[in-house]
């Protein structure tokens, strides 16, 4: 049987058509899917992000330990609350999982790892975690919320206690703190300003409906994809997988070579292939003819070579296509798109194509 | 549940057929075709004129998510195609039965594989 947010029975209450997501029942949309992402792009909308999997890491040579584990340095969270981006690394340099990592204190972090690498993840995390004396809990009895969009801080803080609401509103970007049974982080997936919020799971649907009484949207993964597609986003699994490595997913800004003492795995191998050069590098992609790209079509670069869209969808913000590929490094600004059996010419962009509700390419 | 009229027929691969006055059929997707697909972004249609087999792909419902392609029902000329769906592919979404019409054809003798709503009820909640 596919597994169950708490928020399930919620979902099909309001109506959501729900799709199986890496063996999770999640709702993809509760009414149309493109107005949930104008409404964050606009106002504010609300996600369930419960199948992402909250994992706390206990101990001394907690710091030591994620390190090592991950490809960006932890030696960079110096505030408690703050929160890194980073790529968690095989010994080839593939990308096993993305994810965030909180520090909490010297002897506590927190991770928030993707639902569907769950299991590999703590196989793997546990695997290498041995030697530095770590305790390792699984927080099933969390909850987690994405509240988003221009509006989306305003409306969580007003259901915060009073004596917390302006500490809320106050946390920097990538920045989070604990208010009572819940923590709020000013993170997300969306482009748009807002917050993550993880609390006990028997508070999560009250806080739904709260947040659905003050005009916060309820929003599937189908606008969720589309959201982090504009917003240059990657999604592992699709734009990146444990045969290809973060140089060549736009993902390099997120590797710490620096200092250069710091042993991480997959290093090695991420600096052999840099020595070497880059082969690929996934680039962002503007359809102008009326068709939407998608993922694993062929690209064609003149002269140059073939490559493949690694996430194509329609844009509701710039109603036409775009798409991330990776494609030989050598691509210049011009490709085509096999759409369906067309060759369909395609202008390449810098990711994020919208942010902050604001287009950032010129269509 | 999904919206199926009783005086339309249809397909299995989700179109609906109306009988119109003058001969021409008229087709679009069903409620359950248009709730499964999501949101419509863009819609091709074929060209006046065109002559198709019965089950020759004629259209192209695009979703944000997925292409889908629309069949013949019966052979025939096409008559007539929704103009309104370049610059509003939503009203299919919107209303599939009416202003979400797709095409028009005149007919020209095989009938194909249609289905009563009665027979189009039970596939399309399998």
């Amino acid at each position: 049987m596919a597994l169950r947010t708490p928020l399930y029975e919620l979902h099909v209450a309001l109506g959501a058509r729900m799709v199986d997501f890496g063996g999770w029942d999640m709702p993809v949309a509760y009414g149309s899917q493109i107005e949930e992402h104008h409404a964050v792009r606009r106002a504010a909308g609300v996600f369930d992000v419960s199948h992402m999997c909250i994992l706390d890491l206990r101990g001394a040579r907690a710091r030591p330990f994620l390190r090592y584990l991950l490809a960006n340095d932890v030696q960079r969270l110096t505030l408690p609350g703050q929160a890194l981006y980073s790529c968690m690394l095989n010994e080839s340099g593939g990308v096993i999982d993305d994810l965030i990592v909180y520090f909490f204190e010297e002897s506590c972090f927190r991770l928030v790892v993707n639902a569907g690498t769950r299991d590999k993840d703590l196989a793997w995390i546990s695997s290498l975690a041995g030697a530095f004396d770590l305790h390792l809990h699984e927080r099933r009895d969390l909850a987690m919320l994405a509240v988003q969009g221009p509006e989306a801080r305003e409306r969580l803080a007003s259901l915060l206690p009073a004596e917390h609401r302006d500490a809320a509103l106050a946390l920097a970007a990538f920045v989070g703190a604990q208010f009572g049974d819940w923590f709020v982080a000013r993170t997300g997936y969306t482009g748009e300003d807002g917050f993550e919020v993880m609390l006990p799971v028997s508070q999560a649907a009250e806080l739904w409906r709260q947040l659905n009484e003050l005009g916060v949207m309820s929003c599937g993964l189908g606008a969720r994809d589309t959201l982090r597609l504009e917003a240059g986003m990657n999604l592992y699994g699709s734009d990146m997988d444990e045969l290809t490595d973060p140089l060549e997913s736009g993902l390099a800004w997120t590797v710490a070579f620096d200092p250069p003492e710091r042993n991480f795995v997959g290093r090695d191998a991420l600096e052999a292939r840099r020595a070497r050069g880059v082969e690929r590098k996934l680039i962002g992609l503007l359809l102008t003819e009326r068709a939407v790209m998608r993922s694993h079509q062929r690209v064609v670069v003149a002269d140059v070579g073939e490559g493949e869209i690694t996430s194509g969808s329609f844009s509701p913000t710039l109603s036409q296509s775009i798409a991330l590929a990776r494609v030989p490094a050598a691509t210049g600004a011009a490709v085509q798109v096999d759409v369906r059996g067309r060759l369909l010419p395609a202008r390449v962009v810098k990711p994020p194509f919208v942010r902050r509700g604001k287009t950032l390419i010129e269509t | 549940m999904s919206n199926i009229p009783a005086d339309l027929q249809y397909t299995r691969s989700h179109e609906w057929l109306r009988t119109m006055a003058d001969g021409s059929i008229e087709v679009g997707i069903s409620d359950h075709a248009q709730h499964a697909l999501g949101d419509l972004v863009f819609i091709e249609v074929p060209e006046v004129g065109r002559e198709l087999a019965a089950g020759e792909a004629c259209a192209v419902v695009e979703s944000v998510k997925a292409a889908s392609d629309v069949y013949a029902p019966v052979a025939g000329t096409v008559v007539a195609v929704n103009a309104q769906l370049a610059g509003a592919p939503q009203l299919v979404n919107q209303d599939p039965y009416g202003a979400g019409w797709i095409l028009r054809l005149r007919p020209n003798g095989d009938p194909g594989q249609l289905l009563s709503a009665a027979d189009y009820a039970t596939l399309a909640t399998d």
